[in-house]
Order: C-alpha cells, then sequence, then structure tokens
C-alpha cells in the first residue's frame, strides 16, 4: 500500500504529485487551483456582507483518525467552522494545512481529504490555501490538521462572553458529551462496545435562524475540549455573573451516562464537537429553544440554567433533590478511576 | 429497578425525611451529632455529587473514612514506579494514581518527561499490552483494596499460565479489614457506626465485617452507592443506634452477599499472600494490611527489581491528611486547604484522588457553604 514518505514534504515532484493527486482534485475550488502562495478576497464583496471579518485556527490531532459519527478530516473543517459560527459569522473561507508522519497510508490521506472537501461543500465554504509538511516516522501520530476559516459577522451583531446578565437563561443545542465519549469508545484500549456517535457537525445552519430572529441571543460557545463545565464557566468569568444549571434538564444520552458511570467521569466536561451553549435575553429563550428545535442537529435542545448574579464567576449544578454541588474544571485530562 | 430507581427524588424526600425524624431525638440524647464514618470514598464522592451533604441533618456528622486507595498510596509506592519507569520498563497504571506525587514527581509528570507510562483501564489490559509487544518489559502498577485484587490476580495467573515473560505486577494492594480494626482499635476514634464499603464487600462478602460489631461493639451497615442506596443503609444504621441493637446489616443485597465473591477471593488467595504490614500514607504503618504476590509467582513479581539501594528515603508528609483520615479534623480545617493545598497542586494525598475527602470538598463543597 502506498505511503506518505519524506520525499512528499521535499517540495519536489513527488509533492507537487501529492498536491495535485490529493488537495486540488478534492478541494478543487479556485482560487487554490491558481497555485499562488496565498488567497486573495475582494475587500468590496467582503464589505458588502456584514460589518465585521471573523478570523479563527484551530489544530486537530484526534486518535483515532476515525470514530463512530465522523473522521479528523471532518472535525478539521467542522471545528473551525463552529469557531467562526458561535461569533455569528456566516463562514466563507478555509485554509487546511497538513502535518504528516513518514509512513501514513496514502489511502488514509486521501479519505481524509475527501471527508473535509465534502463537509465544506455541505457548508457552502471554500478551502482556498493550505500547506503539507511531512515529519520523520515518530515524530507525529499519522496525520495533524491545522485549519483556520475566514467568515463575515452581519451589521449590528455583537456576541460576547462577557455580556451574560443575571436573568439570563441558558440552552444548549444537543445532548451532552457525545464526541468525548464515542472518541473514549472508538480507542480499542478500552475494550468496550457501543452505538455511540459524535456530534461532529457543522452548527452554523442550525444557529444562523437563532441569531436571525431573536436579538436577545447575548452568548454562543461551542462546547468542544472541557466540555460545557468549560465553555460556561468562561462565561461566568468573563462577564463577572454565576450560572445555575439544573442536573435534571441537561440532555445526556443513556449510553454517555453508563460510560461515565463505568470509568468515573463527568459527561459536562466530556468534549463536543457539535453541541453549543446559548446564553438568551429571558424573554427571548422560549423563542430561541423553538428556532433550534425546529434544525434536525436541535431536535434535544434545552433549557438548563441560568444567570445569577450570586457567586460571579462559578458554575454550580442544582442537583435532582434540591442540593447543589459546584462544578469546578479538572486542572488537566478527566482520568478514569478505578473505584 | 434501574439505576434511575436508585436515584428517584421520590425515595431520596421519603428517606431523608425518615433520616431526620430518627437522627435528631438520637443526638438530643447523646448531646452532640451522631458520628458516621463512611469507610470509602466513593461514599464521599456520592455525598458530594448528589448534593445530599446539604439535604442532611446537621445532627449528623460525617467522618470521611480511609477508603480511597489512590488517598492512602504512600510515597514510597509512586517513586518505586517511577524507578522503573526510569530504566525504560513500560508502567502501565490505572488513571487513579498518575497525579498522586512521588518524591520528585509523579508519573503524569514522567510521562511527560518521556518514561513510557499508559494508562489502563484494567489489568487484563496489560495482558493484552505485553502480548502485543513480546519486545517491551510492561510492569502493571497494581493498586487498590479488596476491589481491584481479584483482576489484579486474574491478570497475574493468565500471566504465569501463559508463561508471559514481559509482564511484572508492582503490588501495592492493600485490605480494608486489618485498617478498620487498627482504626477502632487505636481509639482515637469517637464513632456511632460505619457505613460499610459495599465495593469492597462484594468482594469479601458482608460476613467478613462481622468483628467490627462483635469485637469493637460498633454498628455497620453495608451500603451501594446511589441516593437511595446509600440513605437506605444510614436509615439502617439509625434504627440500630436507636434500638441499642449493634450489628451487621447488608443494605446492598442486591450485589453483596454473606459469603461474598468465592471465586475472587481464589483467585486472591492463589495469587496474593496476606498479612504483610504495609505502609499507608497518612496512617503509617498498618499492621497485616498488605499483600504481596506468592513466592510460586517470583517472576511475575516486580518487587525482586527493586534492590534495596533505590528505595527512597521516607520523608514527612507537608499535610495533616492522617488528622483527616481518622476523622480528627475536616479537611477545611487543615491550615494548607485551598491554599498551598488544592486539586490543582495538592500537598496531600486526599487532594489527589477526586474520590479524596479534601478534593470533594473543594470541588463541590466549599464554594457553596463559604
Amino acid at each position: 500500500m502506498a505511503e506518505v514518505t519524506l520525499a512528499h514534504g521535499a517540495g519536489g515532484g513527488a509533492m507537487q504529485e501529492l498536491i495535485e493527486e490529493c488537495f486540488l482534485k478534492a478541494f478543487g475550488d479556485l482560487p487554490l487551483e491558481e497555485k499562488e502562495d496565498q488567497a486573495r478576497f475582494n475587500l468590496a464583496e467582503l464589505g458588502a456582507q456584514g460589518g465585521e471579518l471573523a478570523f479563527t485556527t484551530d489544530s486537530f490531532v484526534v486518535s483515532p483518525l476515525r470514530f463512530p459519527g465522523g473522521d479528523i478530516g471532518k472535525l478539521a473543517v467542522c471545528g473551525t467552522l463552529n469557531d467562526l459560527a458561535v461569533g455569528g459569522a456566516r463562514p466563507l473561507y478555509l485554509s487546511a494545512a497538513f502535518i504528516l508522519e513518514e509512513g501514513l497510508a496514502l489511502e488514509e490521506l486521501h479519505a481524509q481529504v475527501a471527508s473535509m472537501a465534502q463537509a465544506a461543500r455541505e457548508a457552502g465554504v471554500s478551502i482556498v490555501t493550505g500547506d503539507t509538511k511531512v515529519v520523520e516516522r515518530g515524530q507525529a501520530d499519522k496525520l495533524f490538521i491545522t485549519t483556520t476559516g475566514i467568515g463575515v459577522i452581519p451589521k449590528g451583531l455583537a456576541l460576547s462572553i462577557a455580556s451574560a446578565r443575571p436573568g439570563d437563561k441558558v440552552l444548549v443545542t444537543g445532548p451532552i458529551g457525545d464526541h468525548g465519549a464515542a472518541v473514549m469508545l472508538a480507542r480499542e484500549e478500552l475494550g468496550l462496545a457501543g452505538d455511540l456517535e459524535s456530534d461532529c457537525a457543522n452548527l452554523y445552519p442550525l444557529l444562523a435562524p437563532v441569531l436571525a430572529q431573536c436579538p436577545g441571543v447575548r452568548a454562543i460557545r461551542d462546547a468542544t475540549r472541557g466540555g460545557l463545565a468549560a465553555v460556561l464557566t468562561e462565561m461566568a468569568a468573563a462577564s463577572q455573573v454565576g450560572i445555575a444549571l439544573e442536573e435534571s434538564a441537561l440532555p445526556v444520552r443513556s449510553q454517555v451516562k453508563a460510560l461515565c458511570e463505568l470509568l468515573g467521569l463527568e459527561p459536562l466536561l466530556l468534549a463536543n464537537e457539535g453541541m453549543a451553549a446559548l446564553v438568551v435575553a429571558p424573554e427571548q429563550a422560549e423563542l430561541a429553544l423553538a428556532l433550534l428545535r425546529e434544525h434536525p442537529l436541535g431536535r434535544q435542545a434545552a433549557l438548563v440554567g441560568g444567570v445569577r448574579a450570586e457567586m460571579p464567576g462559578r458554575l454550580w449544578l442544582g442537583t435532582a433533590y434540591g442540593g447543589q454541588r459546584l462544578l469546578e474544571l479538572p486542572y488537566g485530562l478527566q482520568l478514569p478511576r478505578i473505584c | 429497578m434501574t439505576l434511575e430507581d436508585f436515584r428517584d427524588p421520590g425515595r431520596v424526600r421519603v428517606l431523608l425525611g425518615a433520616i431526620r425524624q430518627e437522627a435528631e431525638p438520637l443526638a438530643q440524647r447523646l448531646g452532640r451529632p451522631l458520628q458516621i464514618m463512611e469507610v470509602c470514598g466513593g461514599h464521599t464522592h456520592a455525598i458530594f455529587r448528589f448534593g445530599l451533604d446539604q439535604l442532611l441533618p446537621k445532627s449528623i456528622e460525617f467522618i470521611h473514612g480511609p477508603g480511597c486507595p489512590v488517598c492512602v498510596l504512600p510515597v514510597a509506592a509512586v517513586d518505586q514506579a517511577l524507578a522503573l519507569a526510569e530504566r525504560g520498563l513500560v508502567l502501565a497504571s490505572f488513571g487513579d494514581p498518575m497525579r498522586v506525587p512521588g518524591t520528585h514527581m509523579s508519573l503524569l509528570e514522567a510521562k511527560a518527561k518521556g518514561m513510557d507510562v499508559r494508562i489502563l483501564y484494567s489489568p487484563l489490559d496489560a495482558l493484552a499490552l505485553a502480548r502485543k509487544e513480546p519486545g517491551r518489559q510492561f510492569v502493571f502498577f497494581s493498586i487498590g483494596f479488596d476491589t481491584t485484587m481479584p483482576a489484579a490476580a486474574c491478570s497475574l495467573l493468565a500471566a504465569a499460565r501463559e508463561g508471559l515473560g514481559n509482564l511484572r505486577f508492582l503490588c501495592h494492594h492493600i485490605r480494608l479489614m486489618p485498617t478498620l480494626e487498627a482504626l477502632l482499635t487505636a481509639g482515637e476514634l469517637r464513632l456511632d457506626g460505619f457505613v460499610g464499603p459495599g465495593h469492597v464487600a462484594t468482594v469479601i462478602g458482608a460476613g467478613a465485617f462481622a468483628p467490627v460489631a462483635a469485637r469493637h461493639g460498633k454498628p455497620l451497615v453495608i451500603a451501594g452507592f446511589e441516593p437511595v442506596d446509600f440513605l437506605q443503609a444510614l436509615y439502617q444504621l439509625l434504627l440500630q443506634l436507636k434500638e441499642g441493637r449493634c450489628a451487621i446489616e447488608n443494605a446492598y443485597g442486591r450485589v453483596v452477599s454473606e459469603a461474598g465473591n468465592l471465586a475472587a477471593q481464589a483467585a486472591i488467595a492463589q495469587a496474593f499472600e496476606e498479612g504483610v504490614d504495609a505502609e499507608w500514607r497518612g496512617l503509617g504503618l498498618v499492621p497485616g494490611s498488605g499483600v504481596r504476590v506468592r513466592e510460586a509467582f517470583r517472576d511475575w513479581d516486580a518487587a525482586p527489581l527493586l534492590a534495596f539501594d533505590t528505595l527512597p528515603q521516607r520523608r514527612p508528609e507537608p499535610c495533616q491528611c492522617s488528622q483527616v483520615l481518622i476523622g480528627r479534623l475536616k479537611p477545611n480545617q487543615c491550615p494548607h486547604f485551598g491554599k498551598g493545598c488544592s486539586p490543582q497542586h495538592p500537598l496531600g494525598a486526599l487532594m489527589v484522588s477526586t474520590e479524596g475527602a479534601c478534593a470533594a470538598y473543594h470541588q463541590y463543597k466549599e464554594a457553596i457553604h463559604g
């Protein structure tokens, strides 16, 4: 089976062949085909679409490369699109940089690039520039992808995690912890079987109608690494408010619950790749929830808590029995417990 | 019955009401709050996780016992594991001990420095690793109470049966009963009764706790880890105190039998020799609480790899973990709590594991109660 070799990163014929055969064939869109060292945009056209340019970048290093519900290629596109979408930006263009480990099967690379192309096409964005490096075996884990995205924020929209106010409501767009749990199950060393899928998805089509119709949306964050607890703690700190969640209102799939029980993990700290938390002015919370539920990705959207004046910077959970517990971020990784 | 039944708010409310009703007059009669020790860290965790600490009456005070294997793991054990990893052996470990501080570093820090430390979910995974990579020498860092011993024993026996030459076990298992007896004999505890450890009881059986009531005169009720389980056991304990009875009761009958898991006990007996004096972090030497790999399985024992001169010196513990472990201090009464010692930078073992009393206080309680 053909594999990536150091020659593919050496700038010569092998690299040209890889670019032509793999990246250009898959991504196909101009101006990538023009093979300049940069993509070029017409400023007037961009400016006509909104008031601000949004610009973001993210690196993807997931292992294994394929997991139920997605793969690193889809993740690399959706993850960056979502970082634009939660700022209210309509995503337009992506760059993609690849770090390939010597020995990676070319078939795997082609599959991941095809997956990226499909995710980008479905989202209506173009991958317009990129880079490829090959490192020696052992210096990377098969394939790392960095994507950078550009989008345009409509005039008048100013989402900010510092804008939550006491009385606001907290919504989530879907079940909690699916991605983290699915990736954990996909790792062979766990030796568990399960039918969980990552929630990996582009959130813009779900969020756009809410943003268009609910000016009371104050802040959105996609709950990736660190999970829902991390993004809400960030919001609480940035806005100097407390955030209270109701445990019974949180949508968590029974499979995720079971996995967490088994390993002693907390679903609120598991990563998601297609779920966001919204802070919405109280009078528009119901409308926002209804709009989210109209979209297939938001069927299980839920109102899960509220913003409080007390305990600024803190996130806590109301238990089903009327007790409370404070949620603190773990310092590092969540580690499975033995008993 | 499903898991949800054991978390049912209706049942929890009924039990809380019944507990309140029994606890108040008992505390009045004693002229002080009732002192109940939950031996197992899993119960400490459940109490805070479900917010039960705020719902139970002030007339019950919990003493968080020594039952978290990570919290009582001595520095020397971590140092031994690190010494083996430093020699180029692959150290396979549960997730829990990864952050426990050794003399110079933790296993997690060792991993970052390039030592081959792998996190496993079961000792059986160590077998699989050793089979898959026959060219590497593996050591499984085998820790835990009676709960994790059966899986470790079965893995060791399987390795021996297969003649697997590249897997050894660094055995730091400890047994709970000798420790309970040591605590009770020390006479420093003013306890009214015990909520017994459900997981340990699954292995050793309810009958194994008989000396707690018979010899030491303390009632003990074995509990599961869901809110209904725990509160049911607590209620039964209060009834015993009210009626002046002192018995071992089993409120976790769906899992725990009188004799325990005989197959598990047989595997433990075959692989390990009991009655070894063992060092516990916070408690010091607990006679007869440890085990070692039987001589017959010397080839699968990592202990002979450790020459005496590599064993590190004991150093004084900076925290007052021992006082917390025997119930003389509440975690937040320790002068280091939340200041020098936090889950991010633990000084003492009780802050390391999420089941440690200090970490549980820090994570769930302190900020809400101020």
